[in-house]
């Protein structure tokens, strides 16, 4: 053959490389280098860049046009804080499912159904409004689960699996709600929580006492009529901020600083490679659809202690708002990368555009045209991003 | 000889009326680079599964040094010190080096009551493991995406190797490669077998098996035509063997020669 010589040469070729110790290999190294990249394409890459740059325009924007509207003073900051607490809460879940791989559409079906639950065990059935709060979140726990054990078992796309979830639920929801009180909405809730162990960890507002200090030092405004006259115009910092942070702090460090972590970011990248090095994939996504449906759940005892009453039709599109604020943050819809503190900031940018166009008094229908605009723009640039990381063209 | 890390004797695997493996024996000794050659659709894959623990044989003899063993699952194989590299599925492209190369086996640190991932320690292992490969990251929080398709091979080598493997399956972990990361990774696998680990190369390209080989087998149509010694036959021998001889040497003429 013509080519023998050429074969033998081309073949001694490596062993002889190898051997010839670490300076070649160095040199090899040096040979396969990735291209330099600046410090500007590094910090690109971190998933969360895109949601600061958009939290700081969106604030210089507000603090421009409606400083002088109150949105920057204590009651408006909790205010719009509340409102990005609670897309948070619900981000926060969703973010860590759409890392791993999975969508959950059941989010706002979920969120009516806790709430009716929990009205039911308590207001129509007299049970303690603890004994309520625990069943909803058992409940819900087991719909997450069921959730997740379907995704994995009939190999569907969770988006459809979802998606008859978030029709089931809400049907169920509200022939529950019709079949026991002939009512959907459930009120009378905020007479029995006088007393309950549990009830304020949902409603309850905190710092109280801080707020009555700012209040004398002048920082924070009192109310000068009426029945409250002489208290502080804002009453503490709701439960609904606090277990949004608890949440923030919680799934960020589980998915950056642990193992878990680690096994969250391999399902959703490569569920397949990661099952070959031993990563419980199907527990993985079991237990984050679970931990989306416990999310759900707190939002949804959040609103009816704050409320004082469920109705069926809570939590409408809420599954949309999750998913919006997580892609703002930076995660792919494709699994495998995403961040919990640009979901939160994500969620916030939400709340602060939301309740930042009413105290501007700007036409709020405006706010769903932002709505997509900005989700667009999130979009276009995580796809830019993930291309740089993953060196597709 | 000494004991062989692992032998397979006369392995079958049938899928229903299909025969993949019809009487497969392969053996690998330590600092040993064993050579499986075979053309698309000969059985490498169905092979590497069966080593591996994905496929259970459905005739024939696994031995560990020596000993009878039956594998369940590929947990059981990697427990019993045998890694499988996979041409594909060997990396997450998105997380980084340091993520890829522990994932499974993350190392922990305790902080009270909790469990943290030890990066310092991650990343440490996980740099000076390539240094000695010869790769020399710019940072372990680098995404392995931006790493190259030989670099990539050799993490996955690494990896493999640092967590205790007595035989490294390799899957074809050149044919996706230039010339130059085919260097590299031939490069490995000598580093890899002088530190006496088994080495089980799959490739359908008798150059790259020429180049590191100690023993060749071809496989063909689901069947060991035979074993030789690195040595012993020559390049267009092995090419040959693994087309099935006669329909490749007419094609060879019609080409001129250039296959």
């Amino acid at each position: 053959m013509a080519d023998t010589t050429q074969q033998t040469a081309a073949s001694d070729t490596p062993p002889a490389a190898g051997a010839a110790g670490p300076a070649t290999g160095s040199a090899a190294g040096k040979d396969e280098r990735i291209r330099e990249m600046s410090s500007m394409r590094k910090a690109l890459i971190r998933p969360e860049l895109g949601a600061i740059c958009g939290t700081i325009l969106v604030f210089m924007f507000f603090i421009g046009i409606a400083s002088d509207s109150g949105m920057f003073s204590a009651e408006g900051i909790v205010n719009w804080g509340t409102v990005s607490a609670q897309f948070a809460i619900i981000a926060v879940g969703a973010c860590l499912l759409m890392i791993a791989g999975e969508f959950d559409l059941s989010v706002g079906s979920m969120i009516g159904f806790s709430g009716i639950i929990i009205a039911l065990m308590s207001v129509h059935l007299g049970f303690p409004i603890w004994f309520a709060i625990l069943t909803a979140f058992a409940l819900a726990l087991c719909i997450g689960a069921l959730n997740g054990y379907l995704v994995i078992k009939t190999g569907l796309p969770s988006f459809i699996v979802t998606l008859a979830f978030l029709y089931i639920l809400r049907g169920l929801t509200i022939f529950i709600a019709i079949a026991t009180t002939r009512k959907t909405i459930i009120g009378g809730i905020r007479d029995i929580t006088e007393g309950d162990p549990i009830a304020w960890v949902f409603g309850g507002k905190v710092f109280s006492g801080l707020f009555v200090w700012l209040a004398d030092l002048g920082v924070v405004g009192k109310f000068v009529a009426g029945p409250k006259a002489g208290l502080p115009v804002v009453e503490g910092i709701p439960m609904l901020m606090i277990w949004a942070a608890i949440l923030i702090v919680f799934g960020h460090i589980l998915l950056t600083r642990t193992r878990f972590g680690n096994w969250i970011f391999a399902s959703g990248g490569d569920a397949q490679a990661a099952r070959y090095v031993g990563v419980p994939v199907n527990r993985v996504k079991i237990l984050m659809f679970m931990f989306s449906a416990f999310c759900a759940t707190i939002f949804a005892t959040c609103q009816v202690m704050e409320f004082g009453s469920a109705a069926a039709d809570r939590g409408l599109l809420k599954e949309f708002e999750a998913i919006i604020s997580v892609v703002i943050g930076g995660a792919l819809l494709t699994g495998g990368y995403g961040s919990v503190i640009g979901a939160a900031l994500g969620a916030l940018i939400f709340g602060v555009v939301q309740q930042g166009l009413f105290f501007a008094g700007v036409e709020s229908s405006l706010f769903r045209v932002f709505l997509g605009v900005i989700l667009l723009l999130a979009v276009i640039l995580n796809t830019y991003i993930r291309r740089m990381i993953t060196g597709e063209r | 000889m000494s004991t062989s890390l692992i032998e397979l004797v006369d392995i079958e695997k049938h899928f229903g009326p299909v025969i993949a493996l019809n009487g497969v024996s392969v053996s690998v000794n330590p600092g040993e680079c064993h050579c499986l050659l075979g053309d698309n659709g000969a059985g490498k894959s169905t092979f590497i599964k069966t080593m591996s623990g994905v496929h259970k044989p459905t005739k024939g003899k696994i031995l560990i040094e020596g000993k009878e063993i039956a594998f369940d699952s590929p947990r059981d194989a990697m427990t019993a010190g045998i890694a499988t590299v996979y041409q594909d599925l060997a990396m997450i492209p998105l997380m980084s080096v340091t993520r890829n190369f522990w994932m499974g086996r993350e190392p922990q640190k305790s902080f009270g009551p909790f469990k943290f991932f030890d990066f310092a320690h991650a990343n440490e292992v996980t740099m000076s493991e390539m240094a000695k490969m010869g790769i020399h990251l710019r940072s372990p929080d680098q995404a392995v995406g931006t790493l190259s398709g030989g670099e990539r091979q050799t993490v996955a080598i690494a990896r493999a190797v640092h967590f205790g493997a007595k035989v490294l399956i390799l899957d074809e972990p050149t044919s996706a490669l230039g010339v130059r990361q085919t260097s590299n990774v031939l490069a490995t696998i000598d580093k890899v077998r002088k530190n006496g680990i088994g080495v089980i190369f799959i490739t359908h390209n008798v150059r790259h098996a020429m180049a590191v080989g100690d023993r060749f087998t071809v496989l063909n149509r689901g069947k060991t035509l035979g074993t030789a010694l690195k040595g012993e036959i020559k390049a267009e021998e092995l090419q040959d063997l693994m087309a099935g001889g006669q329909e490749l040497a007419q094609l060879e003429g019609s080409l001129g020669g250039t296959i």
